[in-house]
């Protein structure tokens, strides 16, 4: 508990690496790259390298500057909240160790705002998409209450091992960020227009554009659980209404940088194949 | 009449849970946040949520002893009746969220599997995988959003809540909160505020908690006239993997799996931990505790571990305090079907294998057992009265604090895998509680006049912009805050001692004196972190003094409060009457110091500090019996209070009490 902290007014050392950070001052703002000069610490991470730079906000050209904002909660990669590009790849900033980073690229970390989400400030950005695509996809369990009614459905352990790795997604975006698919959708806020009117013009654009890899997998979490199953049949609508499951390529990308390992793509096939019966079943009048 | 409307504070399992609830009784809700809900620090929680369930009943277990549990790890200091409602409630939660798809572990048939935590004898732990709090959470933000769809929640996230409004008889009308992103401070008038805004671990530099756990909220509330309860009392967990950021938890299960605990003899000897040979280890948790060895209760592993290290000088490393948790002996195979997923942690965190280094460990402060001080109904059986507005109240009416915020379920000591259970259960027990509330209200809040909102709003403003109007040049308030940490990391935490805490009242009080002086690095108007954390920072400070000067006042040793001067020592006499006397004499002093310090503390703010009184604590359900794990004498000990007991309880003569006052030996 009593670490040793580190000492901003020390003079760099030999052993301080370089961090190249992507800034914005705010939407629509034009980007710049600012350099900062870290002392290299056992152990860090991204972000307390991060903290570093906050703690001095000066670049490493000795201009005083604003402190870079960011976002982050738990620290130990289970929150979702602190994604960010780093060195090219998108991932949790919290998981992200200075010692392997400087392994793969010595002496510099370059750090960039995810490019699917519009920018708020700096390393911020705006995932309300994200957890509007848990909406439009109905990803609860439709209980009839809280009172107490008793236990649950029974579920087997096998059923269990599928939907448990499913249910570990922390909305990161990191999967959205990596899609080929997944564009980013900006929208503005119009002179004189309500917080609410602004809300409602939003999600509407964010439901008629790809609802992206995280929600089709959700929408098969809820359709496997005995009671979420009622509310199948919606869910597979969703799922093949506009910016539905007919926009993924199939690439193959998400799957590959989910920092929580789901298993996308199988949860991809399951919701194509159940979107297909569901489409015959409605033409047939099943 | 206007829509009567509840603002939540805190989207953590506590202010999930009273949304949902409150959205199904028909009620709007405005639910604020810092973080996305679905990201609040709940998530972290790994081990899991007790209740009594239909194999443990079958076994001798009931929710009473559940109760009795609680209360005696608790070390008597809560009040019984919401630990007993609580109790009672706790089946029916675990049903609750089960229904709502928690991927809990089953068992083959396909029922809730469950695992045996600390402080019980009974399999209660339902658990999901290595992240609970996780799926508990996520089952509650989709209830939330579906109200939120439905049109009856609406969601507030990335707003910090500045503080109460209250009118001019101290009634709660509302709340004054600031965008984030924007920046923008307005009022949100609401018929009642509930806070449920987790811990204070940032009060401490670093913790296992997450970033949000500030405690700016409930400290709002405390330097608004609510009552702060029983904060000296603050958890640290032995096992903590130190990081630059964050302390980050090690499960006990990794010496429930047979890690030893281990210091080099020679002080930061600088050879590879394993090419030291095993005679020059010294393993100090099997030394001095032949019996339980690495298994020795929480409070005592941190304190050893404590001492080893701070006192004895040997630990590991010289500029970082921390000692050796060793599996390496263990089969990989074994360690991988047994403890992969916290291994894992280790391992992505750290990027050592702990399969073939020993880890680096060292406790961290983790849970904080006090907070604002709320009240409750009893019932006629000892338990609540559902329904109503009195529970959870804080002390400004119409203010409500549940979760890790609020004080009432844990005493001087939390049980592993209660919490989980205590702010799912506070959540759901406001709600019809506010309902009642809101019935009986005359005038709905959005309809009392302007002014009184547009007031408080004003004040917050001005606040703001005197702090972005700072000239530079001033105190940095990131620096500020890792002395703040160390302080009271060194003081407050494991081992208590007056002239130390005293000194660190004077230290803690000039740093507060030098945060009013900070100037910030971003003066702008536009997702301003600098000018957010500064008034975080300024507002931990009451607390941390509440915690100093609670822990300086309370003279004794209670659950998680350790001060040695005030220790009761073991029995040292061998010879039989005088051993006896002196468990005689043990109990006395047992017995007096109850008398003396069986009360709550309670804090309150005077505008530059600190105020306590102490309050009775309603143990009229299971008698206070003293908890002896570990201590020499423990059974002749046991013997003289047994005797007396039962003497007390003939003395009654039937009068009441079904409680068992007879020691629970084997805790
Ligand atoms: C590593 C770890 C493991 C744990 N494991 C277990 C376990 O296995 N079992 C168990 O029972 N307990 C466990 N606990 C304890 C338990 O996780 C917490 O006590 C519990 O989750 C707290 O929930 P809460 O709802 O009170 O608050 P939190 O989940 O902390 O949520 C607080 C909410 O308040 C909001 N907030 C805070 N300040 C403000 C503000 N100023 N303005 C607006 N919003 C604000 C936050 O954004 C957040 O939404 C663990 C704790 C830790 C640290
Ligand atoms: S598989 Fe589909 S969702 Fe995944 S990256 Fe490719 S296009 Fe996107
Ligand atoms: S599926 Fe994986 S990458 Fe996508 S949001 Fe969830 S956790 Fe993140
Ligand atoms: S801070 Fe929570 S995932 Fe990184």
């Amino acid at each position: 508990m009593a670490d040793s902290h580190h000492n901003p007014n020390a003079s760099h050392s030999a052993r301080s690496f370089e961090v190249r950070i992507l800034r914005q001052d705010g939407p629509g703002q034009p980007s710049y790259w600012e350099r900062h000069r870290v002392e290299y610490e056992p152990e860090m991470n991204v972000i307390s390298v991060l903290q570093r730079i906050a703690a001095k906000a000066i670049t490493a050209d000795g201009k005083h500057v604003a402190p870079v904002a960011w976002d982050c909660n738990c620290l130990e990669e289970v929150c979702g909240a602190c994604t960010m590009v780093i060195n090219g790849q998108v991932r949790q900033s919290c998981s992200a160790l200075v010692d392997r980073l400087l392994e793969d690229r010595p002496g510099e970390i370059e750090l960039a705002p995810m490019a699917k989400f519009p920018v708020v400030r700096d390393l911020v950005v705006d995932r309300a998409r994200l957890f509007r695509a848990l909406t439009k996809v109905k990803a609860w369990v439709p209980v009839d209450g809280y009172y107490d009614v008793g236990p649950g459905p029974r579920v087997s352990p096998a059923t269990q091992e599928q939907s448990y790795p499913l249910s570990e997604c922390m909305s990161c975006g990191c999967c959205l960020d990596a899609c080929p698919q997944y564009l980013k959708v900006e929208v503005e806020r119009l002179e004189g227009e309500s917080a609410a009117d602004f809300e409602a013009r939003a999600n509407n654009e964010f439901d008629r554009s790809f609802v992206g890899a995280h929600a089709i997998s959700q929408a098969m979490l809820f359709n496997s659980h005995p009671t979420g199953a009622t509310s199948a049949g919606p869910r597979l609508d969703a799922l093949m209404a506009e910016g539905g499951i007919q926009v993924c390529g199939n690439a193959q990308n998400c799957v590959a940088v989910c920092p929580k390992n789901i298993p996308l793509t199988t949860s991809i096939g399951r919701a194509g194949r159940a979107t297909t019966i569901h489409q015959l079943k409605k033409w047939f009048g099943a | 009449m206007a829509t009567k409307r509840v603002l939540i504070v805190g989207g953590g399992l506590a202010g999930l849970a009273a949304t949902m609830k409150l959205a199904e009784l028909g009620i709007d809700v405005d639910l604020m946040s810092l973080v996305p809900v679905k990201r609040s620090h709940s998530v972290c929680a790994q081990g899991g949520i007790n209740s009594v369930n239909d194999l443990t009943r079958q076994q001798g277990d009931d929710e009473w002893l559940h109760f009795d549990d609680t209360v005696y790890g608790g070390d008597f200091l809560q009040h019984q009746p919401p630990v007993k409602e609580m109790a009672y409630w706790g089946p029916k939660i675990i049903d609750l969220m089960d229904r709502l798809g928690v991927t809990f572990n089953r068992t083959p048939e396909g029922m809730l599997d469950r695992r045996r935590f600390g402080g019980t004898l009974f399999k209660r732990t339902a658990f999901a995988g290595a992240t609970t709090g996780q799926q508990l959470l996520y089952a509650l933000d989709e209830q939330v959003r579906r109200w939120e769809a439905a049109g009856k929640v609406k969601k507030y996230e990335y707003w910090d809540f500045l503080g109460p409004i209250l009118d001019d008889n101290g009634i709660c009308r509302g709340a004054v909160a600031q965008d984030l992103v924007s920046m923008e401070i307005r009022s949100f008038p609401a018929d009642a505020v509930v806070v449920g805004s987790g811990g204070p671990g940032l009060i401490y530099g670093r913790s296992t908690m997450s970033m949000a756990c500030t405690g700016s909220a409930a400290s709002r509330c405390f330097q608004s006239g609510g009552k702060y309860s029983n904060g000296e009392f603050i958890q640290v967990h032995p096992t903590a993997i130190p990081g630059a950021d964050k302390l980050r938890l090690m499960s006990e299960s990794a010496r429930g799996e047979g890690g030893r605990v281990w210091v080099p003899r020679t002080p930061q000897d600088p050879r590879e931990a394993v090419t030291i040979p095993e005679g020059e280890r010294f393993y100090f948790l099997e030394d001095r505790y032949p019996k339980y060895k690495n298994l020795v209760p929480r409070d005592i592993a941190t304190r050893e571990i404590f001492d080893i290290c701070v006192n004895e000088g040997l630990s590991v490393e010289k500029d970082r305090q921390c000692v050796y948790l060793d599996l390496t002996h263990i089969p990989r195979q074994e360690l991988d079907r047994k403890l992969g997923g916290i291994l894992g942690i280790y391992e992505k965190f750290q990027g050592v294998d702990p399969r073939t280094t020993p880890m680096k460990i060292f406790p961290a402060v983790h849970y904080s057992m006090g907070g604002l001080w709320v009240d409750y109904e009893r019932s006629s059986t000892g338990g609540l009265v559902v329904g109503s507005p009195k529970n959870h109240i804080t002390n400004v009416p119409n203010l409500y604090a549940i979760g890790e915020c609020d004080y009432q379920y844990h005493g001087a000591n939390r049980l592993g895998a209660n919490s989980l259970l205590s702010c799912i259960f506070s959540g759901l027990i406001v709600a019809p509680g506010l309902e009642n509330l809101l019935k009986g209200a005359k005038q709905a809040a959005a309809e009392l006049p302007s002014s009184l909102f547009e007031r408080s709003r004003k004040q917050h403003q001005s606040r703001h912009d005197a702090l972005l109007k700072r000239s530079g040049g001033g105190e940095n308030p990131y620096l500020i805050h890792q002395e703040l940490g160390d302080v009271m990391t060194k003081v407050a935490t494991v081992v208590r001692r007056n002239d130390q805490l005293q000194e660190a009242l004077g230290k803690v009080s000039d740093l507060y004196a030098r945060a009013k002086k900070c100037s910030l690095s971003d003066t702008g108007t536009w997702t301003n972190q600098n000018v957010v954390f500064t008034k975080a920072l300024l507002d931990m400070f009451p607390l941390a003094l509440t915690i100093l000067k609670g822990a300086l006042q309370r003279d004794e040793c209670r659950g998680a409060h350790f001060k040695p001067d005030f220790a009761f020592g073991s029995l040292t006499a061998t010879e039989p009457a005088e051993r006896r006397r002196q468990a005689e004499a043990w109990c006395d002093r047992f017995e007096a110091n109850n008398a003396k310090w069986l009360k709550s503390t309670v804090a309150q703010w005077t505008g530059d500090e600190v105020e306590i009184t102490y309050e009775e604590v309603d143990t009229s359900l299971i008698p206070p019996r003293p908890r002896l794990y570990g201590l020499v004498g423990a059974d002749d000990i046991e013997k003289v209070w047994n005797q007396r007991s039962a003497a007390r309880e003939t003395a009654q003569n039937g009068n009441g009490s079904t409680a068992p006052a007879k020691l629970a030996g084997a805790h």
